[in-house]
């Protein structure tokens, strides 16, 4: 069953040619087989419950009853995305909202229930999706089930790791600067962070909100555009949700299709030899499907990481004051005064990767530094939207790697959050530029760890690049691969 | 030395509006702690705000009755800070766009008309507040009932130079938010308060001198007052070779004193920057155009109609338009083909002194329009007197009876009869020989004494012309 895609399991589903109990069941054998080593889950609901609300299904489907988009599905969301549950906290990794039960669902939640999913857990992620390898949380360490002595990516590395151990069929993450694309890539899945707008982000707890989206992760990108084409839409909630028509998917013919690689991408030495061997197949794959593809020069890539840093970590020095332990969370007393209330609680529970992004956005923002750093930013990033606008002008996709390297060894980067920074420079671009991006498994390394490659569309046009990977997921195979520990 | 004040003031002002700016919460006053709250103005993690566009609309109908240029493309800013009233850790206001820009208005003060200018006027939401504990209770507690209602703060420049223009200024600007609507105006509640920044400089010098803020001040005698002691306090510090401290002050109302708050709030960096959840404000000009056409007649323009239309004096009108009840009430009763300036005394003089002894509004004072315009024609058509109709409107008061009513009830008409008078004189003039002898004798001032006589024969309701006239034809003879 894990073979066939979302829309014909919930075919089935409702014909009753299989049962969501199934569907669930093997589900969970395989958490209870891999989760205790991989850790994926932050919180998962107890078996019994998730059966119950299969067999739900199941009983509406027996009953001729209409049943959703998502019937019966396992579906994982991020422990960023607020739920209202009474076993599922909403603790974003962090030690601050470590007792935290939002008393709200995030619009895609509501939608995910709407189409009769069921939502089994909480992804672990890095400490408000901070971080590139899901080694920030506060809680646990999230392992790559094709080595598990490797990170899964992050911030959503428990999302990714869902999937790639089908541990969940569909995964709801969070990308703001790469975090759904990068450990898509690193775990062998398929992940698209869409348009800026087009997913609402009202219950989605904010990191840089002019960034952050709430994308997909699954085993293919039919079932990304499955799941996205549930949680899009207009949300009168976010005022920053676009009020735009989310079309059907068309039909592609690759052979029609113009690629855009940027020149800056091809520097060897921007990344390793593997990742631009993996993409570099893929771009012969699609030079013999017939498309077209051409090199452009992106001379404002150099201005990406230093843009998107100033804009994230500012946007996040603000949208963090709130976790003060004053009305939820955990608070630490220190003596007597409000100051040190304020002190302790956050001294206490945030991490280190939280506090030094919170201090250098509050240093970007602070008086005197304004326009020399986030007024300069938005500027940078205005400009780099035209730019990337008239090029998605003259072609349907810019080509790119997601990451400059695969799946590193835990613990091996720990020590230098710079260099961390600078692995962003792939997946950024869409950030700033508010376009979609979707990372495809492409040729793995040599010692066979998963290599993602992206593309990224016009504005609104998610679905058309949705429809674009499809079609080459079904000229390629490079998803249909499976981490060892699956087979044994 | 002579020293100059300088004087500007921040006004803040709650919106009138049913919702909350950025949620759907109530505004309502009073509620138990936190009972108009959601997760957006707890400020929950994940939450997002919406603007009420209502709160645009307000923003702009008082920006265009105080000449301010409309922006189209306004913009919402966070200022962060930390405080447990405000639960985001920012403060969504407005920073380098504001919403209105560059208006000004005029006050009158001792005669003369002053123009006072406008810097900007912009929207952000309220606070909530912090209620402590008192006896053995050492908590603090927070309700956010008010975090997220919608104000407009309004700031002046520096172009006051006395404290009665402030308090005049201040008169205006409340005067204005209730003819829009945009505000109440409670200034007991709070609904409309001021910051007030007052320095000295030398007399004839160009460059301003240091400031002080004295914050929440919510009545116009505490602005005046405020601001009077400030100069002098300055000016004191200033003759003593001090320098002036820039610091936020309070006001204390008992003591009539201002003094400084902790000088660490001045620390503040609030690292204004745009809020990235509220997309820029976009109006149209025809959108404002029409806000234009809806807007009332505003103070200075009724004042000039009510002068050239009743022939009030330029003081006498201004009081009558000073609040719109009171405007709407005197035209309603001044429609009646009365006497306007009567129409005048009798709804400040009156009116005004029985609202300043019980503090109600003219409408509920619980006299109608209608009433009161019978009352008057009552006067002028001699039916009553002066004085009777003062106690009729006594009556009136009371019972909100009609004035027909209480003079037909009371029997209180003016005897105008001159048969029925002149017999009452007779009898009068006969039994008082000694006094129509001083009379004829020339001291004609004693004229009073029959005239008190005959009043008390009659309980007051003889006309007093009459009465006059016929006595002098009969003294006369
Ligand atoms: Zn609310």
């Amino acid at each position: 069953m894990f073979d066939l895609s979302l829309e014909e399991l919930v075919q089935q589903i409702k014909s009753r040619q299989i049962t969501a109990q199934s569907v669930m069941t093997a589900v969970y054998k395989n958490i209870e087989s891999y989760e205790e080593q991989l850790k994926a889950y932050c919180t998962i609901i107890e078996k019994r419950r998730a059966m119950e609300l299969a067999a739900v299904v199941d009983a509406k489907a027996k009953n001729g009853e209409v049943l959703g988009k998502l019937a019966g599905i396992p579906v994982s969301i991020k422990d960023n995305i607020c739920i209202q549950d009474p076993q599922l906290k909403t603790k974003c990794g962090s030690k601050i909202l470590e007792n935290f039960y939002a008393p709200y669902n995030a619009t895609v939640v509501e939608k995910l229930i709407q189409e009769d999913a069921i939502i089994i857990g909480k992804t672990n992620l890095d400490e408000y999706a901070m971080g590139s390898s899901t080694e920030n949380s506060a809680f646990q360490i999230t392992k790559n089930p094709w080595d598990p002595e490797r990170v899964p990516g992050g911030s959503s590395g428990g999302a990714a790791v869902s999937i790639a151990a089908q541990m969940a069929l569909l995964a709801l993450g969070s990308d703001t600067g790469g975090s759904i694309r990068q450990p898509a890539a690193f775990c062998g899945v398929t992940g698209i962070k869409p348009t800026y707008g087009v997913v609402s982000r009202y219950g989605l707890v904010a990191y840089g909100s002019s960034l952050d989206q709430i994308g997909c992760l699954a085993k293919s990108a039919e079932d990304c555009e499955y799941g996205l084409r549930v949680i899009q839409g207009y949300d009168p909630h976010d005022s920053t949700s676009a009020q735009v028509e989310y079309g059907d998917a068309p039909s592609i013919d690759l052979s029609e299709q113009k690629f855009c690689i940027p020149q800056e991408y091809m520097d060897a030495d921007a990344a390793d030899d593997d990742v631009i061997s993996s993409m570099m197949e893929l771009i012969e794959t699609l030079k013999q499907a017939g498309a077209t593809v051409e090199e452009r020069s992106f001379p404002f890539t150099n201005l990406l990481i230093p843009t998107y840093y100033i804009l994230a970590f500012a946007e996040a020095s603000s949208n963090l004051g709130r976790f003060d332990g004053i009305r939820y969370g955990v608070r630490k007393e220190g003596d007597s005064t409000l100051e040190s209330l304020y002190k302790t609680s956050r001294s206490n529970g945030f991490g280190a990767e939280v506090k030094r992004r919170i201090m250098l956005g509050t240093f970007v923002l602070s008086a005197g530094y304004y326009d020399q750093y986030y007024g300069k930013a938005n500027k940078v990033r205005t400009f780099i939207e035209q730019e990337v606008e008239k090029i998605l002008a003259e072609f349907d996709c810019i080509i790119g790697p997601v990451s400059p390297f695969p799946a590193f060894k835990l613990g091996e980067k720990t020590e230098d959050p710079l260099s961390m920074y600078l692995a962003d420079v792939y997946s950024v671009l869409a950030n700033l530029a508010r376009i979609p991006a979707i990372s495809l498994p492409t040729k793995p390394s040599a010692s066979q760890l998963p290599i993602g490659t992206q593309l990224m569309g016009r504005k609104f046009q998610d679905s058309q690049l949705l429809a674009t990977a499809a079609a080459i997921q079904k000229i390629t195979s490079d998803h249909q691969q499976t981490p060892n520990m699956l087979h044994k | 030395m002579e020293f100059e004040p300088v004087i500007g003031l921040e006004i803040h002002a709650q919106m009138a509006t049913q919702s909350k700016i950025f949620c759907n919460c109530s505004t309502e006053f009073g509620k138990p702690p936190n009972a108009n709250t959601c997760p957006v103005c707890l400020g929950l993690p994940g939450v997002l705000p919406v603007l009420n566009k209502q709160v645009l609309e307000f923003a702009v109908r008082l920006g265009l009755a105080t000449n301010c240029t409309i922006r189209l493309d306004s913009q919402f800013a966070r200022k962060n800070y930390f405080y447990p009233d405000l639960p985001k850790a920012y403060q969504i206001s407005q920073f380098d766009r504001p919403i209105c820009e560059n208006g000004w208005l005029n006050v009158d003060v001792n005669g003369q008309t002053k123009k006072i200018g406008i810097t900007r006027i912009h929207m952000e939401e309220d606070a909530g507040k912090l209620i402590h504990g008192d006896g053995d209770d050492d908590c603090s507690y927070v309700d956010l009932n008010r975090a997220g209602v919608p104000l407009l703060e309004i700031v002046s420049e520096p172009d006051i130079r006395t404290p009665e223009e402030a308090k005049a200024y201040m008169e205006k600007i409340h005067s204005i938010v209730c003819y829009l609507g945009v505000s109440d105006g409670d200034m007991e509640k709070g609904n409309l308060r001021c910051d007030a920044n007052v320095s000295l400089r030398l007399a004839g010098q160009e460059e301003f001198g240091t400031r002080t803020e004295t914050k929440n001040l919510n009545s116009f005698r505490f602005i005046q007052q405020a601001i009077v002691y400030e100069i002098a306090r300055q000016k004191e510090e200033l003759l003593d070779g001090h320098e002036i401290v820039q610091e936020t002050r309070l006001w204390d109302s008992d003591k009539k004193i201002t003094y400084s708050m902790r000088s660490k709030e001045e620390a503040h960096d609030y690292r204004y920057f745009p809020d990235p959840d509220l997309p820029v404000a976009h109006i149209t000009q025809g959108w404002v155009d029409s806000i234009a056409e809806t807007l009332p007649e505003l103070p200075d323009a009724k004042r000039q109609r009510f002068i050239n239309q009743y022939g009030l004096r330029l003081e006498d009108a201004s009081v009558l338009v000073a609040e719109q009840s009171i405007a709407d009430y005197y035209e309603d009763v001044a429609a009646h083909q009365v006497n306007p300036k009567t129409v005048y005394n009798w709804v400040i003089m009156e009116m005004g002194r029985v609202m300043n002894e019980t503090r109600k509004r003219i409408g509920e004072l619980g006299i109608s329009t209608n009433h009161l315009a019978e009352l008057i024609g009552l006067i002028e058509d001699n039916s009553i007197s002066g004085k009777i109709a003062k106690a009729v409107f006594e009556e009136m008061l009371k019972n909100n009876q009609s004035p027909h009513v209480i003079v037909e009830a009371k029997g209180l008409k003016q005897i105008s009869d001159e048969g029925a008078l002149g017999q009452q004189i007779d009898e009068i003039l006969e039994s008082n020989p000694a006094q129509v002898e001083q009379y004829r004798a020339g001291k004609t001032k004693v004229i009073g004494f029959f005239v008190g006589q005959i009043m008390k024969a009659t309980k007051g309701q003889a006309h007093p012309q009459i009465v006059n006239q016929l006595l002098k034809q009969k003294l006369d003879l």
